[in-house]
């Protein structure tokens, strides 16, 4: 499949599917570090997780409608409030969904797994009746638009060098949370061992709820990135979730840098192998790959070595 | 300090308590020794919350807990050392005991814990889990002295510890009462160890108080005669 390209076209393509790959990266790191988070902290395996994503995408258009139709002055300057609000609104949801729904549903697994993909197929009927079936795209602003050429054969678009941004920042900040703050320590104790948790005076409940509005809100600002590089509608986010749940397995469910590892993995393989062969052959493929390494390390790429 | 009544607890339809009493002054340690299945553990997980209580009272202080969450309980003065120690073993030592300070709002750890478990603060940056037994008993305890309690739990404190450490760890138990006037509630079936730390000795008995006596006049013969099989 390489003998029709030469040398230099085969970097080239190598550089820029590489690239492409580094913004699938991106949504699939935002996504998969609001499962891990949810699913490490209280073992709930979030089958809605792409529909708080797409809820953060349609806020992101409505505020970009918003900005056109009565603030067209400063509508350079949308995206930035479209992130918050979008993070607020997924996380707003997910307050709301852990206190109305999950709450009940704890260690009951199968339980979850079920009423969060009820929950999944309510909100895409939701979007559908609100917004129409049909896929909506935001306008984004002259600065975002574009692309640089690294070198006359390879060129990268700008929205793609800004989502990435966004993620590094965020997955920098959600390092932080976890592992410096006050409230990472009480998810950490949680995560370790939930009755101690409580007898050393955590409420866990509340650690509960804040962890899910957080992931959830994570998710909200992954839909925001996700519509600069996809177009949104009601059932986008199913397309992801799979691919999401793949990289939370793959890397160790306890491991934010096997998180972020195996999300690079996967993206990239796809990406690449998608532009030599198919779409679906690439997703094969991949998976295929990832079947074969879980095979021989169950626990995923990364694990925290202690006594157990 | 601490006063317990008609403690009933149940797990489903099966009850293990059938209606326990006793009380804990400011600044005692009582022992409840039995054998293996006769509630020991139930009591403590019952009197921190993990287990409910189905009937009676337990109050701390005068504030009624009964119906209290664990962490609410903790607020109130209770903190436990559980059996099998259950530190937090991804998180290192000195976030372990911070965990406990959350309760009190303190930002810091207070010097006199790693005073008390010198060889905690020189582990500070290791992860709990790997410490050794002796060393994540004496942590799960400093953890729970973080929360600043007035009544400290401990659950089978020397299971699987050497003989001389089980020495050390009854200093250190009479030092923090003495220091901090704390009372203690030890469930144990060692007895030389409750003994040795013990003012009142109970027996529990298939989820009843049995026996008590007071450190003067403890009958040894009769209490060893209850833990044999």
């Amino acid at each position: 499949m390489f003998s029709d390209y030469s040398l230099g076209d085969l970097g080239s393509i190598l550089a820029m599917q590489g690239f492409a790959g580094l913004i699938l990266f991106s949504v699939f790191v935002l996504m998969a570090l609001g499962l891990a988070i949810i699913f490490g902290q209280m073992g709930v395996i979030n089958m809605a997780h792409g529909e708080f994503m797409i809820l953060g995408a349609y806020v992101t258009y409505l505020c970009s409608e918003l900005f056109t139709n009565y603030l067209p002055a400063l509508y350079n300057g949308y995206f930035p409030v479209a992130i918050v609000a979008a993070f607020c609104a997924s996380g707003a949801l997910g307050l709301l969904v852990e206190w109305v729904l999950i709450r009940h549903l704890y260690r009951r697994p199968l339980d979850t797994l079920l009423a969060t993909w009820g929950l999944s197929l309510i909100l895409q009927q939701v979007y559908r009746s609100i917004f129409g079936a049909r896929e909506v795209g935001v306008e984004l602003p002259d600065w975002m638009l574009g692309s640089t050429h690294l070198t006359d054969t390879i060129e990268v678009p700008i929205n793609g060098i800004i989502v990435m941004c966004i993620t590094t920042a965020i997955t920098v900040a959600v390092y932080l949370l976890i592992f410096r703050s006050g409230w990472g320590k009480r998810v950490r104790a949680v995560m370790s061992n939930r009755t101690m948790a409580g007898a050393v005076g955590i409420d866990t409940e509340r650690v509960d709820r804040m962890t899910f509005g957080i992931g959830c809100g994570i998710a909200g600002i992954a839909g925001s990135a996700f519509t600069m590089v996809g177009s949104t509608s009601p059932t986008a986010g199913q397309l992801y979730i799979v691919d999401t749940f793949l990289v939370v397995v793959f890397g160790g469910a306890q491991s934010l840098l096997g998180t972020i590892a195996s999300a690079f993995t996967i993206s990239q393989a796809q990406s690449t192998l998608e532009f030599f062969t198919s779409g679906s052959n690439a997703k094969v493929l991949t998976l295929l790959t990832v079947v074969a390494i879980l095979m021989v390390r169950p626990q995923g790429l990364f694990t925290v070595k202690v006594r157990r | 300090m601490l006063d317990v009544s008609g403690m009933h607890v149940s797990y489903g339809q099966s009850e293990v308590l059938h209606g326990l009493g006793f009380n804990v002054d400011r600044g005692e340690i009582i022992a409840i020794m039995g054998r293996n299945g006769m509630g020991k553990t139930t009591l403590m997980k019952a009197l921190m919350g993990i287990v409910p209580t189905r009937e009676g009272k337990v109050d701390i202080d005068g504030t009624d807990i009964t119906q209290m969450k664990s962490f609410q309980r903790v607020k109130q003065g209770i903190a436990y050392v559980p059996q099998g120690r259950m530190i937090f073993s991804t998180m290192t030592v000195q976030e372990n005991i911070e965990t406990g300070l959350f309760v009190r709002g303190t930002p810091s750890i207070p010097p006199d814990i790693y005073e008390l478990f010198p060889v905690l603060s020189e582990m500070k940056a290791r992860r709990g889990g790997n410490l050794s037994g002796g060393q994540q008993q004496q942590l799960a305890i400093a953890r729970a002295l973080a929360t600043g309690p007035k009544v400290l739990l401990l659950d089978e404190p020397t299971e699987g510890i050497q003989p001389s450490i089980i020495r050390d760890l009854a200093r250190t138990l009479r030092h923090i009462r003495d220091e901090r006037g704390l009372s203690i509630v030890v469930s144990e079936q060692v007895l030389s160890f409750a003994l040795d730390i013990a003012d009142r000795v109970f027996v529990i008995e298939n989820g009843r108080l049995v026996h008590e006596d007071n450190r003067a006049d403890i009958d040894e013969a009769k209490i060893a005669g209850f833990l044999a099989v």
